[in-house]
């Protein structure tokens, strides 16, 4: 099970036996993972991923000592995580919550100073030593413009930035994040990202974030835990260790992610309903275009293959003097198209089969996770 | 790792906005406030049914002679009392309001609303019930053992109302729920206190003692009960002191607090404790006194513009000790021998207050009504 970089020797936060789950007060506890054997490398971004529900963060507690686990140890810089105090733990260990943080009237500056927590004295008073760490971790989260502003007036994206440097300015060795991407459009959840991988890069942090989001994971983690769901009520969930490809490759994403609906697809990277069954498209011709006109035919239901000869239709893509077009070919013949959306029209012409369809009942989206 | 955790600290400027000293204006603010507080200590000793002017009560504080030789008895005897138990009533109620909303992440929570002042209440009762005590006041003539019994009631039974709606406050979600469980808890109890009064003194005296104990007052009040009032409070605020770092914590949550090294359950217990002594001693000497405690938090906080309780803490116990003193000014009705029940003064205050956070709530699209 221990797939990490560093197998040799233990994480700076290591699970042995772990067994996570509900303890029930009338007997028979709710298992959702057992016999857990983790590392959590330094300097690394590790992406817990999973489906929803899937017991992500019931994990996320049992590491990081919010939540005592059903069994095993675990271990924080080579200590046992409950021998620690809460002191000790919190000089080690800092987290970012999915919650929202109600600051009041705190400025960041404020906020990030709680940080320190855990150093200051019984009145919470900064010493020189303190401020520096605050200066600090404003610093490396870009944030420091943001420091007198109040915490209620910041966006979403701006907040999740204060409360990661609020976390850093604890000075830990691990930093877990559950789920800080949840409220955060799509730009920003790349930014944050950049920002965790190039704070474990370039501090020696262990970096452990919770997401269920997979192409977040899959273009930036150095490793992935993935959890695959149980498949009976009995049986527990299946976490996997290992390189985000190579989890892709060896078919563990698709089996976690995958549903009725939709089969994840490993040339483009993206979940793909499974209903492309209407007949077969190669697409051809000048990038990004054909790619993004492969996207729109696999949208409206067909296969997108590689051989243009064994093909139903023939989409190739033409890119002269900045102007775009688009040329279908079927056996019926071939006509052109300034845009997307026009060769989408005519495509759907000439799919006898799409034409039946009615028009409400259009197939779903089927990129769900849109492209990496 | 340890190293390149240090490596990035090296820059040791310090600034004010750092290291939480309050600034300029925050300090003129809080110098502002204890002016205040110190001008209407003043007018509550010099004014009443007879007028004294400030020069001679400053004098008379001061412990000289003065040309009136009653003036200086009432002054010792009835303003200097009063004016001691509104000054440190105040403190102690906003202080603990402070605590309340910090501690229920509640904007309007407070120690009556709660329900905290009926448990209060529900002890004094119990107490003198058991003291059979004699005396027109609804807490007089119990001697040094009986006011501290009846201060060490209050509190207990502060305590349990606390503890009680903070565990029910856990299994409901949102600000109002938790307000309704609370009035509901004080309605109950109150109900509780008026059947233990009516069918257990039986006497028509002590029936009116406890009515006019309802409606409130600072002037209930001899040294003799202030040698157990002003210690208990003294001391309910200097724990309230202790507590900052925790409340400030807190801010976040109890999962943010959890993780950054604070045992949560045993800084609630510090609060609750510090809060329900202060909140029990004052509904015990001067009976349930409404909405001093939500109002003088947030009126504060408007002065101060933070939210930092090692600065709002002192700066609360000063706007609420100057304003119950401006209340129990109002209340005694300057120059006529009428005075208003205090209660009506501090919710005539308070009211108007709660509506506007509860609009401010709504503006900022918190779900107050959920």
């Amino acid at each position: 099970m221990n797939l990490t970089s560093q197998a040799d020797r233990p994480g700076v936060l290591a699970a042995r036996g772990l067994v996570v789950g509900y303890r029930s007060r009338r007997g028979g506890d709710r298992l959702l993972l057992t016999d857990l054997d983790l590392d959590l490398a330094a300097g690394e971004l590790t992406c817990l991923l999973g489906p929803n529900g899937c017991g992500k963060s019931t994990l996320l507690r049992g590491l990081t000592g919010l939540q005592a686990p059903l069994a095993g140890r675990v271990t924080l810089d080579g200590r046992d995580l409950t021998a620690l105090s809460s002191r000790q733990r919190a000089r080690l260990l800092s987290i970012v919550l999915t919650e929202a943080v109600d600051g009041g009237l705190l400025r960041c500056a404020d906020l990030v100073a709680l940080g320190r927590y855990p150093y200051t004295g019984w009145s919470g008073r900064l010493q020189p030593a303190d401020v520096a760490a605050v200066r600090w971790a404003l610093r490396v989260t870009g944030v420091e413009a943001l420091a007198e502003r109040r915490v209620d007036e910041l966006s979403d994206g701006e907040r999740q930035r204060v409360l990661i440097a609020r976390a850093l300015a604890q000075q830990p060795a691990v930093l877990a994040l559950d789920e800080p991407t949840a409220f955060v459009d799509l730009p920003h959840r790349v930014e944050l990202a950049e920002l965790l991988r190039s704070l474990a890069r370039e501090c020696g942090l262990a970096v452990l974030l919770v997401t269920h989001d997979l192409s977040l994971a899959l273009r930036s983690a150095d490793t992935v835990w993935l959890i695959e769901p149980p498949y009976t009520d009995a049986a527990t969930a299946h976490l996997h260790v290992g390189a985000p490809e190579d989890l892709a490759l060896d078919g563990v994403v698709g089996r976690a992610f995958a549903s009725d609906e939709v089969h994840f697809d490993l040339a483009t990277a993206t979940f793909v309903a499974r209903q492309g069954q209407l007949g077969t498209v190669a697409v051809a011709g000048s990038q990004p275009a054909a790619t993004w006109a492969g996207w729109a035919m696999a949208r409206e239901g067909l296969t997108v293959i590689a051989d243009a000869a064994a093909a139903d239709l023939v989409v190739t893509a033409t890119v002269v003097g900045g102007r775009r077009s688009w040329q279908v070919r079927s056996a019926a013949g071939s006509s052109e198209h300034p845009d997307v959306a026009s060769l989408v029209c005519a495509v759907r012409g000439l799919l006898p089969a799409l034409v039946t369809l009615p028009r409400a009942g259009d197939p779903a989206p089927a990129a769900k996770h849109g492209p990496l | 790792m340890v190293a390149a955790r240090t490596d990035h600290a090296v820059t040791t400027t310090t600034s004010t906005a750092l290291t939480g000293l309050p600034g300029l204006s925050r300090a003129l603010a809080l110098g502002a406030a204890a002016l205040l507080a110190v001008v209407l200590f003043m007018l509550t000793v010099a004014v009443g049914s007879v007028s004294i002017p400030v020069s001679e009560v400053v004098r008379l504080l001061l412990g000289q002679e003065t040309g009136e030789q009653s003036w200086a008895v009432i002054v010792r005897e009835v303003r200097l009392p009063r004016a001691l138990t509104g000054l440190l009533a105040g403190a102690a109620l906003g202080v603990s309001g402070l605590q309340m909303q910090t501690l229920f992440r509640n904007p309007l929570a407070d120690p009556f609303i709660l329900g905290i002042s009926a448990g209060a209440s529900l002890g004094v009762a119990l107490v003198v019930l058991v003291a059979g005590a004699a005396g027109t006041a609804m807490v007089g003539g119990l001697g040094l053992l009986g006011n501290l019994g009846v201060a060490g009631a209050a509190a207990v039974g502060a305590a349990v109302v606390t503890a009680g709606v903070l565990a029910l406050s856990r299994r409901v979600t949102g600000p109002a729920t938790v307000l309704i469980v609370g009035l509901m808890a004080g309605y109950a109890i109150s109900a509780i206190v008026s059947v233990l009064i009516y069918s257990g003194f039986g006497r028509l005296e002590r029936i009116r003692a406890y009515v006019a104990w309802g409606f409130g007052s600072f002037g209930g009040t001899t040294w003799s009960e202030l040698q157990v009032f002003v210690p208990v409070l003294l001391v309910g605020l200097a724990l309230s002191t202790t507590t900052t770092k925790q409340l400030n914590a807190l801010l976040l949550g109890d999962r943010y607090a959890a993780s950054m090294g604070l045992h949560v359950r045993r800084a609630r217990l510090g609060v609750i404790l510090a809060a329900s002594l202060m909140a029990g001693t004052v509904t015990a000497f001067c009976g349930p006194i409404a909405f001093l405690g939500v109002a003088v938090p947030h009126l504060t906080r408007g002065l101060v513009r933070s939210g930092d309780h090692r600065l709002l803490v002192p700066a609360v116990a000063l706007v609420g000790a100057a304003t119950a003193l401006a209340a129990g000014l109002v209340a005694q009705l300057p120059g006529t021998d009428a005075t208003l029940p205090l209660n009506a003064v501090t919710s005539l205050i308070g009211a108007p207050v709660v509506v506007a956070v509860l609009l401010r709530l709504r503006r900022r699209g918190a779900a107050v009504l959920t």
